[in-house]
């Protein structure tokens, strides 16, 4: 019995380890955990002085009432569509300025990536004045365009540099053996590098779509009037007058409105992690 | 918002680039002189031009101008030369803001540097199966909206039937039964703190932790061997070799401490009193509560003066890096 020593030392030394690991999930996890089981939960057990960590029973009622609040298709709808124009959008655009960048060689590369790097900063909080003047002189306010227009280029500096970097990634001789067998230059990049863009592609895409899902601040200021125009996340943060005191319809619509983010996100955290651990935008 | 957080992380965790295999040379027939890469970027030229350079000179033109609720439907504004500058920097309220953004700024970004740096140590010592969990619950915080986030923590803090009032409640601190924490200026503020902490700490933490493995075992061991202990080990092994990384992070915190503005709006709109008021929050107030679109627009550039300081130091810290690849 010379064997079962270390190891429990072992196990006692990663003890202080364990439970700090243990502790940041928790921190990490509560706040989840409990918008969700909150919106399961009975309004009794949520007006209650003595809240259980788990419900007692289980309820849909408040998902009900969060999908039945007034315009809740149609926000969700708005949501969608500026979203899914504005990441095409960026897409496209950046895919061309990408493979500019990535395969070509011409005056003025550097400062445009330079400028590229300075758009993926860019102050939009302190943009919210001047873009609602000249939405209001131009006569865009309270319309879905103006948001998409707005999502597109909040996300196309990130669209530019990620691309760029799967570009570069694929190697150039691929395309110039199609081309030597006869293929255009764009039909060699679209039959050959655009397969193998794909994934990138993708994960480009998801992280805009995870962006302009959230944004709020644009949204809420530049759609005032029209009430029919506005998309989730303002309609998320006026709840209070939504849903009055209704913790539990708010914490359903708030699971709702989070659902797609969180899906995304947790079906590319082999790409977040690994993306990141590589240190390259490889994918 | 923290999902535009990740933008930079391929950067920010910035080594190796594939190298640059077919670029040099200017291969492919990729000719000087044609029009395409000029054509292939001007989508993107006129984007930048029209939605990011013309706002904001139109903001700076603004700051210069008499420019009020009239003006915003007539359309004849005045020029006033640096009033708008004048009056805000003599407001003794608007120095109270700045102070205010500062100490925001500097608690903010001390608590997510050391947590996250923190959390990455800790990770990197993890074994296998718990690193994995820790790393999905990292990456679940950061999935979460903004503004759902935003949400939950009011619940969580609600005064009645919130949680942590019925914890602390439940723990003997009976002075917290019922305790109205957004009515309070330092509680607010300090829950708005909480909030925007645990939403930045996972991107931090993951991008330090990528920096952390890449450093080689082999520096540990002999440093250990030299006798030296876990502080020491870190201060002169660890730190040195991943200060790059850190440094990019602590720019983009700084930088994206502005980025409160939404959870700030969404919770208390800068309450209670001008508790949580810090500078991009006053700019809007300013201009689309009081009408005052020009001090609006004096204050949002004054902003992005103060940015710029900072995000110069990112970009240096940026192409120095990329400067180091291959």
């Amino acid at each position: 019995m010379s064997t079962p020593r270390p190891p429990l030392r072992r196990t006692l030394r990663r003890l202080p380890l364990n439970a700090a690991a243990a502790l940041t999930v928790v921190i990490c996890l509560f706040p989840v955990y409990w918008m969700v089981t909150t919106a399961f939960k009975p309004s009794t057990d949520i007006q209650s002085y003595d809240p259980r960590p788990v419900p007692r029973s289980w309820t849909l009622d408040h998902f009900r009432t969060a999908v039945g609040a007034d315009g809740f298709a149609l926000f969700w709808r708005n949501s969608i569509l500026v979203t899914l124009s504005a990441v095409l959008l960026a897409l496209l655009v950046a895919l061309g300025a990408a493979y500019a960048v990535a395969r070509m060689r011409w005056r003025g590369r550097r400062q445009f990536m330079l400028a590229v790097f300075v758009a993926q900063m860019a102050p939009w909080e302190s943009l919210i004045i001047p873009v609602y003047i000249i939405s209001r002189d131009t006569g865009m306010l309270d319309r879905l365009p103006t948001l998409t227009l707005i999502y597109f280029m909040i996300t196309l500096p990130f669209t530019v540099v990620v691309l760029r970097g799967f570009i570069a990634g694929i190697p150039p001789e691929l395309e110039e053996a199609a081309q030597v067998d006869g293929c255009t230059r764009a039909g060699a990049f679209r039959r050959v590098a655009f397969p193998l863009l794909a994934p990138g592609l993708m994960a480009t895409s998801l992280f805009g779509f995870i962006t302009a899902w959230n944004e709020f601040t644009y949204a809420n200021f530049l759609i005032i009037k029209q009430q029919d125009s506005r998309t989730l996340p303002v309609w998320l943060s006026s709840f209070q007058s939504t849903f009055g005191t209704d913790w539990g319809a708010t914490m359903a619509a708030a699971t709702l409105f989070a659902l797609p983010a969180l899906i995304i996100f947790l079906a590319l955290q082999r790409h977040v992690t690994a993306g990141l651990a590589s240190g390259g935008v490889k994918g | 918002m923290p999902t535009v957080r990740e933008r930079s992380v391929p950067r920010a965790a910035g080594r190796r680039r594939p190298p640059p295999t077919g670029r040099s040379g200017g291969r492919g027939g990729a000719g000087r002189g044609t029009l395409w890469p000029y054509l292939l970027i001007a989508p993107a030229v006129l984007g930048m031009l029209y939605l990011l350079l013309y706002p904001l000179a139109r903001a700076v033109l603004i700051s210069f101008q008499d420019f009020r609720l009239r003006q915003l439907i007539l359309g004849d504004a005045r020029f006033v030369g640096l009033r708008n500058y004048r009056t805000l920097l003599g407001d003794p309220g608007f120095w109270e803001v700045v102070r205010r953004t500062f100490v925001f700024m500097a608690v903010n970004v001390v608590a997510i540097m050391v947590l996250s740096t923190l959390v990455a140590l800790m990770t990197e010592r993890l074994g296998r199966a718990a690193r994995t969990v820790v790393l999905s619950s990292l990456v679940l915080v950061w999935a979460v909206p903004v503004v759902a986030a935003t949400t939950v923590f009011q619940w969580l803090f609600h005064s009645e039937f919130g949680i942590v009032n019925e914890t602390l409640t439940g723990l003997g601190f009976e002075s917290y039964e019922g305790y109205p924490w957004f009515a309070h200026g330092g509680a607010a503020f300090g829950i708005v703190v909480a909030l925007i902490v645990w939403q930045s700490v996972p991107f931090a933490a993951i991008t330090l932790y990528s920096a952390l493995v890449t450093v080689p075992t082999e520096l540990y061991e002999s440093a250990r061997m030299d006798g030296a202990g876990a502080a020491r080990v870190f201060r002169s092994v660890t730190f040195p070799l991943i200060r790059p990384v850190f440094m990019l992070v602590l720019s983009l915190e700084v930088i994206w401490t502005f980025k409160a503005f939404v959870q700030i709006w969404v919770m208390t709109r800068g309450g209670p009193g001008e508790a949580t008021t810090i500078l991009p929050v006053y700019a809007v107030q300013t201009a689309l509560a009081g009408q005052r679109y020009d001090l609006g627009s004096a204050a949002s550039m004054l902003t992005v003066l103060l940015m710029s300081g900072v995000l110069v130091l990112y970009f240096r810290q940026l192409f120095r890096q990329e400067g180091e690849q291959p």
